[in-house]
């Protein structure tokens, strides 16, 4: 299944070294309320608006779980395909910041809601790969310090304190920068298709811990083979990588200043690093002196948290279907593995899709998108839940390509009309009097009078035959584009008695 | 006036039913009472004009035929309790001039049955103490004195100015919590009743954490019925506490009735101790001959890890502590050291300058036993041992329905007498701190006085949501022991 | 195992406790007491023994994903000892 590992190596002075890859996703869960207080989740609200006595860890206060986050987890993990597990436990970690106001996050160390998953990611070479999930457990999101509003002091809102996180940790299965980015786009996929996590990386809602080594050409085989880490580097953790841009370039420098420090006779140390795009680095956040001990233990304000494998079971049911069985669909209606993937990698993108293909050919249907209203959305700067002209409507533009009643270029100025002005294709074509003309009368009427306008063009067809093109287009032009085109061929191979493979 | 100040809760309850007194008259009594004695320093807090309101507002619902459980009657409210728009302090530095935005449950249920707050009563602070003399609010004074003696001793702890100002007549009742016996010790060394229920019983919503799985609310009274009857309205079943049990709460009062004919009396043999007092060993065996006199049946049982109950707390207690006193870090709340040089400097300055000895001691102790390369020596181990000695009881509680047991190793002592070292003044709780490890109710009652003239009490341990029988067994050892004895009122002449 | 000076320090960074320097020395000596005295605990076989989780057989609460609570930034402010504009105000973090 692996590709040749030969575009998976970097080069450095004194050899050829892998890149091995795992991630820490921090997705916070669509609900009204937070993981454990009853305040709302909204984003953006004014300071400390959207902030319970729980969330700023007042005393007395104690957590309340939120079903609705549990059953989130509990449909992620079944969307990894995962182990769900029927007993789990929250624990606290402890440590000190501004932002995390009990002094300890609700977090779950040993014991995960869910275990053991995978999620497969497709390349742009066609190769498709499996990412192994470690984990996903329920935590509480922390706060936030604002550093730039005042010269010697932090601001701190407790907005977002207590809103229900799910990690998601994969193995370390990631070979290159670009299966990093692929992956994080498959599981951003997910998660909104199963409506867990909105996805939303500029407002934070999907936050990305990227862990970097490098090892010697086989390392990772070796590592692959029996499971131990020995076989790989010393990993270093770039934190909170917040854009699938930035993925790509985060990692190639980590790895690359990796294998520098090695090559020097250095050796890596296991640290947090922050990636800084401006500059394209990666930088060591912590000094060493603040070696972390959380100091986990079971939180005694919450009881193990238990369900039933029926209940797991019920949310199973209402799953939908995920990008991967609706690639399997695509590709069995005629689409290629790769225009598929395309399709499904936004829900809403797929569902337009859909609803666009009914009753036409796949294949055309994804071109029409792919090619015109990708196209057009992306010129406007609109996204595919903008766009103006819906789907039922295009696929009213494909059927009248597909039955002839316009022609493909007509079809494109029709597309134009109604995205800027609205309307009803169909109403439209007629209005304006678009339809393609398939009256042979009008077509030999056309041709008859560019013949008669060009008579030293015509000797030149006979001789040349594959000058017919240049008739066609006359006779096109003649018609107003209406002419459907084959059908001019037809009329003017006969007309002018020209071989059938002109 | 002194007639009215000592009465019991259900005297009092029954007076203003009969309406032969006013909550207004008898609040009234209370405020000037406390006012009086405050030589005792029971209380940090005093609410006497507000007591008044809420006994005014209380003659007004009387008036009108709204009469809860707790009508009109003025109670003392440990200062662990979050009141709101009443300073608490859990009598630490560190919480600062804390006013809570919001009530806890248990005093929510406690003046929704119409009770009146006399105000917030001194503690060991975060009620990590058994003499009360942890308190950043001063030592509480113990209302009992040794026969011929004018020597001030502690009044037990970490419920110290509840238990004194229940003995002191200071209120009619108060409410306590009790994590390793800062209900039942306090209550043995000054003769009062003090019942720690079953963990779950009462809600510990809006209560200042100091473990949360051995923290527990209970009352602190004169007598058992009073006890039965604050329970009634203490618990709850509370939405807002995870841990809070899904049972509803019975009519204790009602289930006090019946006698203890056929009980089955436990004698746990593990509860001798090397070096105990004789007085402790003679009153233990004259309070299962009561019982037996009453229709009781004593057998002995075993609870073989008893002597490991001790250290297990002292793993278990401070290791949550420690993280639930993490969010006094001087950022929204509280207490914030002057002149700080930056964030890690204004959490140690605030918690070094705000937490006493004591509470810093045991913040150490608990991250270092969750720290790495200790946790499974120390914390780990400890949880196992807890399952263990739950084992123990539920072994012993399929023999007998109750457990009889000393409440505490002796009688009041002197402060200062035992604040030098930390492992004696921790060996105080040695009887009481199985019970919360196990999550059982417990339950001491005054059952006689020591040579020197203290107050001794007796423990009973019951099974778990079973504190009707515990209460009844409670009411059978009063009775026997008939303990009318009260401290003379030395600081109010 | 014995708990030092050094090892005093450390919890107390850990713990965000500023414990003087005087002070080091006695507390490692009073937690070595205490924990001496815990010591005994090895004694007992805790083999196959579940660590306890929860001290009274009770499923956890749910709660119903409902909005009931915020919107009170004035009372989450009034007990600040440095507040603006409905922020909590603390020095300077440098992440």
């Amino acid at each position: 299944m692996n590709a040749p590992i030969k575009n998976k190596l970097l080069k450095g002075e004194t050899g050829e070294w892998e890149i091995v890859i795992g991630m820490e996703v921090h997705a916070q869960v669509l609900s009204q309320s937070k993981l454990f207080s009853g305040a709302s989740t909204t984003f953006g609200a004014d300071p400390n608006s959207n902030v319970s006595f729980i969330d700023a860890g007042f005393p007395g206060m104690l957590p309340v779980i939120n079903a609705k986050c549990v059953e989130q987890a509990v449909r992620t993990g079944l969307g990894l395909k995962a182990k769900i597990n029927l007993r789990s436990i929250f624990d606290r970690k402890n440590y000190f910041f501004p932002d995390l106001p009990q002094g300890y996050q609700i977090s779950q160390y040993k014991d995960p809601i869910v275990g053991e998953g995978e999620v497969l990611i497709d390349l742009k070479d066609g190769e498709s790969i499996k990412v192994g999930i470690e984990r996903l457990h329920l935590e509480q999101d922390a706060g936030k310090s604002l550093h730039d509003q005042h010269p010697d002091n932090s601001f701190v809102d407790l907005n977002r304190s207590g809103i229900a996180l799910m990690e998601i940790v994969t193995k370390p299965h990631m070979r290159t920068s670009e299966e990093a980015a692929a992956f994080l786009k498959k599981l951003r996929a997910i998660v909104r298709y199963l409506g867990t996590c909105d996805g939303n990386m500029d407002e934070g809602s999907m936050r990305a811990d990227i862990n970097v080594s490098v090892c010697r050409v086989g390392g990772y085989d070796k590592f692959r083979a029996d499971g131990s880490f020995k076989h790989l580097g010393t990993r270093c953790e770039i934190k909170n990588v917040n854009s699938m841009r930035f993925i790509a370039q985060a990692v190639e420098y980590e790895a690359r200043r990796q294998i520098e420090v090695i090559e020097a006779g250095g050796t890596i140390a296991q640290e947090t690093r922050r990636y800084d795009s401006k500059v394209g680095e990666t930088r060591s956040m912590r000094s060493k002196e603040e070696a972390h001990d959380y100091r986990y233990f079971p939180d005694p304000d919450l009881l193990p948290l238990e369900f039933e494998q029926s209940w797991v079971d019920a949310i199973a049911k209402t799953l939908p279907e995920l990008p991967d069985e609706k690639k399997a669909r695509f590709v069995q209606s005629g689409l290629s593995a790769y225009d598929a993937s395309v399709l499904v990698a936004e829900r809403e993108l797929a569902d337009y899709y859909e609803e666009l293909a009914k009753g036409v050919d796949a294949k055309a249907a994804a071109n029409w998108l792919n090619n015109e209203i990708l196209g057009r959305l992306n010129r406007d700067g609109l996204s595919i839940t903008d766009v103006p002209v819906s789907a039922h409507a295009n696929n009213a533009i494909i059927q009248m390509i597909s039955d002839k009643t316009i022609s493909g270029k007509i079809a494109k100025d029709l597309l134009d009309i109604v995205w800027t002005e609205g309307g009803d294709p169909r109403t439209v074509v007629e209005a304006r009097g678009m339809k393609q003309v398939t009256d042979t009368g009008a077509i030999d009427a056309a041709i008859e009078a560019v013949i008669a306008a060009n008579p030293d063009k015509v000797e030149e067809v006979k001789a040349k035959p594959k000058l017919a093109a240049w008739f066609v287009g006359q006779v096109m032009k003649q018609t107003g584009g209406k002419a459907n085109p084959a059908a001019v061929n037809a009329a003017l191979k006969t007309r002018l008695n020209l071989p059938d493979e002109g | 006036m002194s007639d009215l100040i000592s009465m019991t809760l259900a005297e009092a309850r029954d007076a203003i039913r009969a309406k032969t007194i006013s909550s207004r008259e008898l609040t009234g009594a209370f405020v000037s009472a406390i006012e009086k004695a405050r030589p005792l320093n029971a209380f940090i807090t005093e609410a006497g004009e507000q007591a008044l309101a809420m006994a005014d507002a209380a003659d007004k619902r009387i008036a009108s035929g709204q009469v809860g459980a707790l009508e009109g009657l003025p109670l003392a409210i440990k200062d662990l309790f979050c009141t709101k728009g009443v300073r608490t302090t859990a009598a630490s530095k560190i919480l600062g001039n804390f006013v809570p935005p919001y009530e806890s449950t248990v005093t929510q249920n406690l003046w929704d049955a119409g009770a009146v707050m006399l105000g917030k009563t001194n503690l060991d602070e975060f009620a990590m103490g058994s003499s009360n003399e942890t308190s950043a609010f001063g030592t509480v004074i113990n209302p009992w004195r040794a026969k011929n003696s004018n020597v001030n001793l502690v009044p037990g702890g970490s419920s110290g100015g509840s238990s004194a100002a229940v003995a002191a007549d200071l209120c009619l009742a108060a409410t306590g919590t009790d994590t390793g016996g800062s209900i039942r010790q306090p209550a043995a060394v000054t003769g009062r009743v003090g019942l720690k229920p079953t963990y779950g019983r009462c809600s510990r919503f809006g209560i200042v954490a100091f473990a949360s799985s051995l923290d527990q609310a209970g009352p602190m009274t004169k007598t058992v019925k009073d006890a039965a009857i604050m329970l009634k309205s203490m618990a709850s079943v509370d939405a807002k506490d995870s841990t809070s049990v899904d049972i509803e709460v019975p009519d204790y009062e009602k289930l006090l009735e019946g006698g203890i004919k056929g009980l089955k009396v436990g004698i746990p043999r593990e509860y001798r101790i090397d070096g105990a007092p004789a007085e402790i060993d003679a009153l233990w065996t004259k309070g299962a001959e009561w019982l037996k006199a009453q229709g009781a049946q004593i057998v002995e049982v075993s609870l073989p890890h008893t002597k490991y109950a001790l250290p297990t707390y002292y793993i278990v207690a401070p290791a949550e502590a420690s993280a639930n006193l993490a969010r006094y870090d001087g950022v929204r709340f509280g207490y914030r050291a002057e002149g700080v040089r930056d964030i890690t400097d204004l959490y140690e300055k605030s918690r070094g300058q705000g937490f006493g000895a004591e509470v810093q001691r045991r913040i150490l102790i608990g991250t270092y036993v969750l720290s790495a390369g200790y946790y499974d020596a120390y914390y780990s181990r400890a949880q196992k041992l807890r399952t263990l000695i739950k084992r123990d009881f539920e072994q012993a509680f399929e023999k007998c329905d109750v457990l009889l047991t000393p409440t505490t190793p002796g009688p009041a002592f002197g402060v200062g007498a035992k604040t030098s070292d930390p492992l004696e003044m921790y060996l105080q709780d040695v009887f009481t701190v199985t019970v919360n490890l196990a999550g059982l109710p417990g339950i001491s009652v005054p059952a006689g006085l020591s040579e020197n003239g203290l107050p001794l009490g007796l423990q009973l341990i019951g099974k778990a949501f079973d504190e009707a029988t515990l209460l009844r067994a409670a009411q059978a050892v009063e009775t026997a022991a008939d303990f009318k004895h009260s401290p003379a009122k030395w600081w109010s002449v | 195992m014995s708990v030092d000076k050094d090892t005093v320090r450390r919890i107390a960074k850990l713990a965000r406790l500023a414990v003087p320097e005087a002070r080091l020395e006695p507390m490692a000596g009073e937690l070595n007491g205490i924990f001496q005295w815990v010591e005994m605990l090895g004694e007992v076989n805790v083999e196959g023994v579940p660590a306890m989780t929860s001290v009274v057989a009770q499923k956890l609460k749910w709660r119903e994903d409902r909005v009931t609570d915020g919107n009170q930034a004035d009372a989450l402010m009034i007990n600040a000892p440095g507040s603006e504009d409905h922020f909590f105000v603390v020095p300077k973090v440098h992440e």
